[in-house]
C-alpha cells in the first residue's frame, strides 16, 4: 500500500522529528511512504482568518500536489479537517475544483485514524507501559471529524494510562489568528487547560499547534509540563 | 459601546479577573446540566425537528405574522408593528400616556435591551422595576445583562452581598435566602402597585394567537397578570406555526438553557382578562419588532440565526465567552449568537472585531437546539470583513504573501531555511504576529531541521 505523507507546514517547521516518527511508524507497518516534495500548506490559516482568495490558492496547490495518490496521511488533526471538511466549501460554484476537493477529501486521513480505520491496527506494541498521559482533543478533529477514540485507543493499547482531565475536549485557545488577535483571551483559555491538567508524564495531542500554544504558555509561566506530539508517542508505542 | 471587543476583553481580564471565575463556574454548570438533559431524550431528533420547524417558519414569515396578528386581534389583543427601535419606543411612549402609567414592572426581555426600554421609561418619568432576580441585581448595579439567560452570571455571591447591603440595607453576611427575600419584599410591593407589566415573548403561536412565556421565578406571571396593562415586546422571528409545536420547543428550550425538563412556570396567554375572569390585565398589547431582523432574513448566509430561541446554550459552550462574560462584546447579544446576529441587526462593520472573538472551536454548533450553523456564519462574517479590507493592509499583505510563498515550493523551502537562519527574529516583540505570539509563549522554536531536510538527508534513502 502506498501512502503520500502530507507533513503540513506547521509540523514541517516545528514538529519535524514527530513527523519523521510518523513516517518510521508507517514504514514499520509495511506501508510504502512517499513524500511529494512540492507540498506546502493546506491553506487553513488564511481560511480561518477570512482571506479565502489566499486560502483557495493554497488549497489548489495542495490539490495538485496530492493528485492521484490512494491515501494522503497527515500528522495533524486540524489540517486533516481543513482538507476534508472545509476546503470543498471554498470551491462552491466551481465544479471541477469542488469535485477535486471532494476527491482529495475522500483519500485524506489523520495518522491515528488511518492506522485504526484503514490499516485496522489497534495494537502497535506496548512501548508506552506505565506512561501517564493527558490527551488534548483538538477541536476540529474531534468535533468535525469525530476522531476521538482512535488516538486514545492506540495509546491505551500501548500501555499508557490516559488520566481523566475535565477540560480534555475544551479549546486550548489557539485558534490560528485568534491567538495573535486576542492574546489575553487566548492565553486565559490556555490557563484554564493548564490549571485543570492532572499530574501526568506527558501532554499529547494530534494537533501540534495546540501543543505549541499550551506548551509555550506553560513554559512562559514556568510550569514543568512535558509536551509530545501524538506521532512520536505512537512510534514509541511500537518501537520503545 | 465605544470600545471594541479586543480592548474590552483585555481590560476585563486585567482589571476584573473575578468575572472570569464567576462566569466559568456558572457556564460550566449550565453546560453540564444541558449535556445531561440532552442525554435523557432523543435530543438529536428533537433538534432536527425544531430546526426544520423554525426554517419553515422563516420561509413563510410574512404569512405567519399576518395570521398571528389576525388571531391575536380576535383574542382582544391590540397588535402594533415597529420597524425599528425608534418606532417601538414611540409606540411604548404612546401607550404609557394613554394608560396613564406611573410604574412599570418588567419580565426579562433581551429585546427590551435592544430597544433601551428602561432608559426610555425613565425619561418619561416612569418608575421601572426589573423583576427577574438576576435582572433586578444588574438593575441595582446599573449594568447591562451579561448573559441571555443568566443576566447577573458575572456576579459572585460576595458582589451581590455588597450591592444589596448598599442598596437595600441587608446584612454584609446575608445568606442567599436573605438576599432573595429582600428583593422579594421590594418586588412584591411593585407588582401590586404597578400600572403596566412589560414582558418579552418566548414564542407566539400563530394559529391561535397565544403568547408563550417561560420562566423559573413566577415574576413573569405576576408581571403579565397583576398590573392593569400588559405589553409584550416580541421579535418578529419568535413565532411558531402551531400549538402542538410547543410540545418539543418548551422541553428543548428548558433542556438547552438550564438542563431542566421544563421551565418552572410556562404561561400561555390568550388575551386580556375576560368578563368572567377574576385576574389578568384589562388591556393587552403585543408589539412586533423588526429592528434589523428583515435584513438578516434577506441574508442567505445568516438567516438561519433567526431560528434562535435565546436559550444561551452557545454562550455556555463557548470557551471564549467564558473568559470575560458578555460585557466585553459591548453589545446586547454576546457569545457565538451575538457575533452572528449583531453585525446583521446593526452594522456589518461590527464584524471586523466581533468576528474574531472566536477560536472557531465549533462547540456552539454541537449544542444549539435549533442547529444554527454558528461557526460557519462566524467564518462568513470574517470572509466579508477580510474582503472589505477590515483587517487592514498589513494583514492582507501577509496572507497574500504567504499564499504566494506556499504555492511556490522553492520559496516555501527557502523561507524554512530563513526561519532557522534568523532565529533571533522569532521572538522579536516588534514584529507583527510573531511579537504577539512571543508575548505569551516566548520565541518560536523551530525544529533543528525541517521535515523536508530530514526527508532529504535520512528518510528518502532508508
Amino acid at each position: 500500500m502506498r501512502v503520500a505523507f502530507f507533513v503540513t507546514c506547521l509540523a514541517d517547521q516545528f514538529f519535524a522529528e514527530a513527523a519523521a516518527d510518523a513516517v518510521r511508524l508507517l514504514r514499520s507497518l509495511d506501508i510504502e511512504v512517499v513524500f511529494p516534495r512540492g507540498q506546502t500548506c493546506c491553506g487553513q490559516p488564511a481560511y480561518n482568518a477570512g482571506h479565502w482568495d489566499a486560502a483557495r490558492k493554497m488549497a489548489l496547490h495542495t490539490q495538485q500536489v496530492f493528485e492521484g495518490y490512494d491515501y494522503v496521511v497527515l500528522p495533524s488533526g486540524s489540517c486533516t479537517t481543513m482538507v476534508r471538511a472545509y476546503t470543498p466549501g471554498l470551491f462552491a460554484g466551481d465544479k471541477p475544483h469542488y469535485t477535486a476537493a471532494l476527491d482529495l477529501a475522500e483519500r485524506t486521513y489523520e495518522l491515528s485514524e488511518f492506522l485504526v480505520k484503514v490499516l485496522n491496527v489497534e495494537d502497535l506494541g506496548d512501548g508506552l507501559r506505565g506512561l501517564k498521559v493527558a490527551y488534548h482533543h483538538g477541536c476540529h478533529v474531534s468535533r468535525e471529524l469525530g476522531i476521538k477514540s482512535e488516538p486514545v485507543g492506540l495509546l491505551e493499547a500501548a500501555g499508557a494510562e490516559i488520566v481523566p482531565w475535565q477540560a480534555d475536549n475544551e479549546c486550548c485557545g489557539f485558534g490560528g489568528v485568534f491567538s495573535v488577535k486576542n492574546v489575553p483571551v487566548s492565553l486565559a483559555m490556555a490557563d484554564h487547560k493548564l490549571d485543570t491538567l492532572p499530574e501526568v508524564d506527558v501532554l499529547t495531542s494530534a494537533d501540534g499547534a495546540c501543543l505549541m500554544h499550551m506548551g509555550g504558555h506553560a513554559k512562559k509561566r514556568g510550569l514543568d509540563i512535558k509536551v509530545r506530539h501524538l506521532a512520536s508517542l505512537l512510534w514509541e508505542a511500537r518501537n520503545g | 459601546m465605544a470600545k471594541g471587543y479586543k480592548a474590552a476583553a483585555r481590560e476585563m481580564l486585567a482589571s476584573q479577573p473575578e468575572v472570569r471565575a464567576s462566569v466559568t463556574k456558572a457556564t460550566l454548570h449550565f453546560h453540564a446540566n444541558r449535556e445531561r438533559a440532552y442525554g435523557e431524550v432523543d435530543a438529536e431528533s428533537w433538534r432536527d425537528w425544531a430546526a426544520t420547524v423554525k426554517r419553515h417558519l422563516l420561509s413563510r414569515l410574512d404569512h405567519y405574522l399576518l395570521l398571528a396578528e389576525e388571531k391575536l386581534s380576535g383574542n382582544g389583543v391590540e397588535v402594533h408593528w415597529a420597524e425599528n427601535a425608534a418606532d417601538a419606543q414611540q409606540i411604548l411612549s404612546r401607550l404609557v400616556k394613554r394608560h396613564d402609567v406611573k410604574k412599570v414592572v418588567k419580565g426579562k426581555s433581551m429585546l427590551s435591551e435592544e430597544l433601551e426600554v428602561n432608559s426610555l421609561l425613565q425619561r418619561l418619568g416612569v418608575e421601572v422595576f426589573e423583576t427577574d432576580l438576576g435582572e433586578y441585581i444588574i438593575q441595582l448595579a446599573e449594568e447591562p445583562p451579561s448573559h441571555i439567560v443568566g443576566p447577573a452570571i458575572h456576579k459572585s455571591l460576595d458582589d451581590i452581598r455588597a450591592l444589596f447591603a448598599k442598596r437595600l440595607g441587608t446584612a454584609r453576611d446575608a445568606s442567599p435566602e436573605e438576599l432573595a427575600a429582600a428583593a422579594r419584599r421590594v418586588l412584591r410591593e411593585a407588582f401590586l402597585s404597578a400600572d403596566m407589566g412589560i414582558s418579552g415573548g418566548n414564542f407566539v403561536v400563530a394559529e391561535s394567537g397565544t403568547l408563550v412565556l417561560v420562566e423559573n421565578e413566577g415574576n413573569i406571571r405576576l408581571t403579565t397578570s397583576a398590573p392593569r396593562v400588559h405589553v409584550a415586546l416580541v421579535g418578529i422571528e419568535k413565532l411558531l406555526p402551531r400549538t402542538r409545536d410547543l410540545e418539543v420547543f418548551l422541553q428543548l428550550l428548558a433542556r438547552a438553557a438550564t438542563g431542566q425538563k421544563l421551565g418552572i412556570f410556562t404561561s400561555l396567554i390568550s388575551g386580556p382578562r375576560r368578563p368572567d375572569e377574576s385576574d389578568g390585565p384589562e388591556v393587552m398589547h403585543v408589539i412586533f419588532v423588526d429592528n434589523g431582523r428583515s435584513s438578516v432574513l434577506a441574508d442567505d448566509e445568516m438567516q438561519e440565526a433567526l431560528s434562535c430561541i435565546r436559550c444561551g446554550a452557545c454562550l455556555n459552550a463557548c470557551p471564549v465567552y467564558r473568559q470575560t462574560g458578555g460585557h466585553a462584546y459591548g453589545q446586547v447579544y454576546s457569545g457565538p449568537i451575538g457575533i452572528v446576529l449583531t453585525p446583521g441587526l446593526k452594522d456589518p462593520a461590527l464584524a471586523a472585531e466581533l468576528g474574531y472573538a472566536c477560536s472557531l472551536c465549533t462547540a456552539c454548533a454541537d449544542v444549539c437546539p435549533v442547529r444554527i450553523p454558528l461557526p460557519k456564519q462566524i467564518l462568513a462574517w470574517r470572509r466579508r470583513a477580510a474582503e472589505s479590507g477590515a483587517g487592514g493592509p498589513l494583514e492582507k499583505w501577509l496572507f497574500d504573501g504567504y499564499a504566494n510563498i506556499v504555492s511556490k515550493p522553492r520559496f516555501y523551502r527557502m523561507s524554512a531555511k530563513m526561519l532557522r537562519a534568523f532565529k533571533g527574529l522569532t521572538s522579536a516583540p516588534w514584529l507583527p504576529v510573531i511579537g504577539a505570539w512571543a508575548s505569551g509563549h516566548g520565541g518560536l522554536e523551530p525544529s533543528p531541521k525541517s521535515f523536508h531536510q530530514i526527508w532529504e538527508e535520512e528518510l528518502a534513502n532508508e
